[in-house]
C-alpha cells in the first residue's frame, strides 16, 4: 500500500502540471497511466504536429510540450505507474483506497482524474465472433513474435504497425495483408516494402476487403473478408492480426458512482471537484458551464484543483498563496540555489 | 444555414438547422443528436464522428477529402468508400439538404 497525498489518474499535460501545482504547495503525489510513456493525446496522437495557443509558447509540438512539463516537475521525484490503469475507488475511512489493473494499491485523501477522454485502448474488430479467440489467436498486440513461426497469419489494417508487422512476420510466417482501400499511410519505405514482397509473392496483398467472419472448431482456422460490393473470400488463419489505431475508452471510471454526462465528469469550477468528496476532475474529462477543451483550460483546473486537494491532505494546515518568484519554501521545494 | 438530416443507424431521423462555417459534426453536438461522438472535439485525431453520405450526388459534391481524412477514417468503425469524416465537412449555404447516415457505432 502506498501512502500519498494525490494520486493523478492521467499524464497528460493536465495531470502534469497539476502534479506541478501539488510540489509546488508541498504536496506529495503518485501518477498513473495507461499508455507505456508519460504526454497522453500529446504523445500518442500528436507528438509531431504543432500546438499555437499555449500562453507564451507561439509554437511547440506535442513531444515538446510533454519534455517541458517532465523537466517542469522533475525537482518533486515523483513516481509514475505507466502501462496501469486505475480499476477501482473505494472509500474507507474518509481516505480512498486506489487499485489498478496491475494490482497496485494507493491510500489517499484526494483523486485528481485527468484522464482526457478516457484510457486508449487498441480498436477491436467489428465482428463479435472474434471476441472468443480475443488474446489468443485474434490478437491487437504483438508480445511475443515467435509464436507466430510457421503460422499462417493474417494482418488487417494499412498504418505503420499493419505494415511492419507483416515485413517482420514474412521472414518465418504465410503473411496475408487485408487492407480496406488500395492506399497505406504507412511510411512510404514500408509501403514501397509491402509491394515488393507481394510482388515476389511473399506475402499475400489483398485491398479493399474487411474482416466479415471468423471461423474455428476450438481453435481459430480461417477467416473470412468481404468487399464492398458484397464478394468474399475465406483464408487459412492460425492468428488474425488487427492494427486500427487506438481508441479512448471511459472505462472503469463510469463505475465509480460519480455523475456522468455524457462521457464527462460534471465538476464545481472553485476546486474541480465531483460529486464525490476529495475526487477531482480536470481536463478533457470534466464539464461545466462555458468549458473549453483546451490545454491552458487543464492547467486553470489543475491548479485550482490542487489547492482543493490540500484542504483534505493537510487539514489542520491553513493553505498559505505565495508567488513562485518570491518564495523561499518554494524555491526550496524546487531545489533552487538562491 | 443549412437543414441537415442525420439519420441513426436504427432509422430515427433528426434535422437540424446548422449555421454557417460549423461544422457537420458540430450541428450534431450541439443539438444533443445521438451517434457522433467526436471525442477528440473536431482535430480529425479519433474517427468518432464517422458517417456515411449514402446519396451519390451528394457525395460527388461534397468538397474532397483532405490529406490525413482517409487515413484516419481506415481506423473508423466499419469504414465505406461512401465514409467521410463530419467534422471535415463544413456547412454553407451549398449543404442545405443534405442528409448523413451514422454507422452502428463510432469505435
Amino acid at each position: 500500500m502506498i501512502k500519498t497525498d494525490v494520486v493523478i489518474i492521467g499524464a497528460g499535460p493536465t495531470g502534469l502540471f497539476c502534479a506541478h501545482q501539488l510540489g509546488i504547495i508541498g504536496l506529495k503525489c503518485e501518477i498513473v497511466d495507461n499508455l507505456d510513456k508519460i504526454g497522453g493525446q500529446c504523445i500518442e496522437l500528436y507528438p509531431d504536429k504543432p500546438i499555437y495557443d499555449i500562453p507564451a509558447v507561439p509554437e511547440c509540438t506535442g513531444e515538446e510540450l510533454t519534455n517541458n512539463l517532465i523537466e517542469q516537475i522533475r525537482p518533486f521525484n515523483f513516481n509514475f505507474h505507466l502501462s496501469d490503469r486505475v480499476q477501482e475507488l473505494k472509500n474507507e475511512n474518509d481516505k480512498w483506497i486506489v487499485k489498478t489493473l496491475n494490482g497496485k494499491e494507493f491510500e489517499t485523501p484526494n483523486v485528481v482524474i485527468a484522464g482526457g477522454v478516457g484510457s486508449f485502448e487498441p480498436r477491436k474488430f467489428p465482428t463479435k465472433s472474434t471476441e472468443k479467440y480475443d488474446g489468443k489467436s485474434v490478437l491487437y498486440s504483438i508480445k511475443d513474435k515467435t509464436i507466430f513461426k510457421d503460422k499462417s497469419v493474417v494482418i488487417f489494417g494499412g498504418g505503420d504497425s499493419a505494415l511492419d508487422w507483416a515485413i517482420e512476420l514474412s521472414n518465418s510466417s504465410k503473411v496475408t495483408l487485408v487492407h480496406r482501400r488500395d492506399e497505406f499511410r504507412g511510411a512510404p519505405a514500408s509501403v514501397q516494402k509491402i509491394k515488393e514482397l507481394s510482388d515476389n509473392k511473399t506475402i499475400d496483398l489483398i485491398t479493399k476487403y474487411s474482416i466479415k467472419d471468423v471461423k474455428g472448431n476450438g481453435s481459430l482456422e480461417s477467416v473470412e473478408i468481404k468487399s464492398e460490393s458484397g464478394e468474399s473470400k475465406v483464408i487459412k488463419a492460425d492468428y488474425v492480426l488487427g492494427f486500427f489505431g487506438l481508441i479512448m475508452q471511459l472505462g472503469p471510471i463510469a463505475e465509480w458512482g460519480l455523475n456522468l454526462d455524457k462521457k464527462t465528469i460534471p465538476v464545481n469550477t472553485e476546486n474541480f471537484e465531483t460529486n464525490k468528496k476529495g475526487i477531482f476532475a480536470i481536463g478533457d474529462i470534466c464539464t461545466y458551464p462555458g468549458k473549453l477543451k483546451l490545454i491552458l483550460s487543464g492547467f486553470h483546473e489543475g491548479a485550482l484543483a490542487a489547492r482543493g486537494c490540500f484542504k483534505y491532505a493537510r487539514p489542520d494546515e491553513k493553505y498559505r498563496f505565495e508567488f513562485t518568484t518570491a518564495s523561499s519554501t518554494i524555491k526550496d521545494r524546487l531545489g533552487v540555489k538562491e | 444555414m443549412a437543414k441537415i438530416k442525420y439519420i441513426e443507424f436504427n432509422g430515427t431521423e433528426h434535422e437540424a438547422e446548422v449555421a454557417n462555417g460549423l461544422s457537420v459534426m458540430e450541428g450534431a453536438i450541439q443539438n444533443d443528436i445521438p451517434g457522433i461522438d467526436a471525442d477528440c472535439g473536431g482535430g480529425m485525431s479519433c474517427a468518432t464522428c464517422h458517417v456515411y453520405i449514402n446519396d451519390n450526388e451528394w457525395l460527388k459534391k461534397l468538397p474532397e477529402k483532405e490529406m490525413g481524412e482517409d487515413d484516419m477514417l481506415d481506423q473508423a468503425y466499419e469504414p465505406k468508400s461512401n465514409s467521410r469524416l463530419s467534422c471535415q465537412l463544413i456547412v454553407s449555404d451549398d449543404l442545405n439538404g443534405l442528409t448523413v447516415h451514422m454507422p452502428e457505432k463510432q469505435v
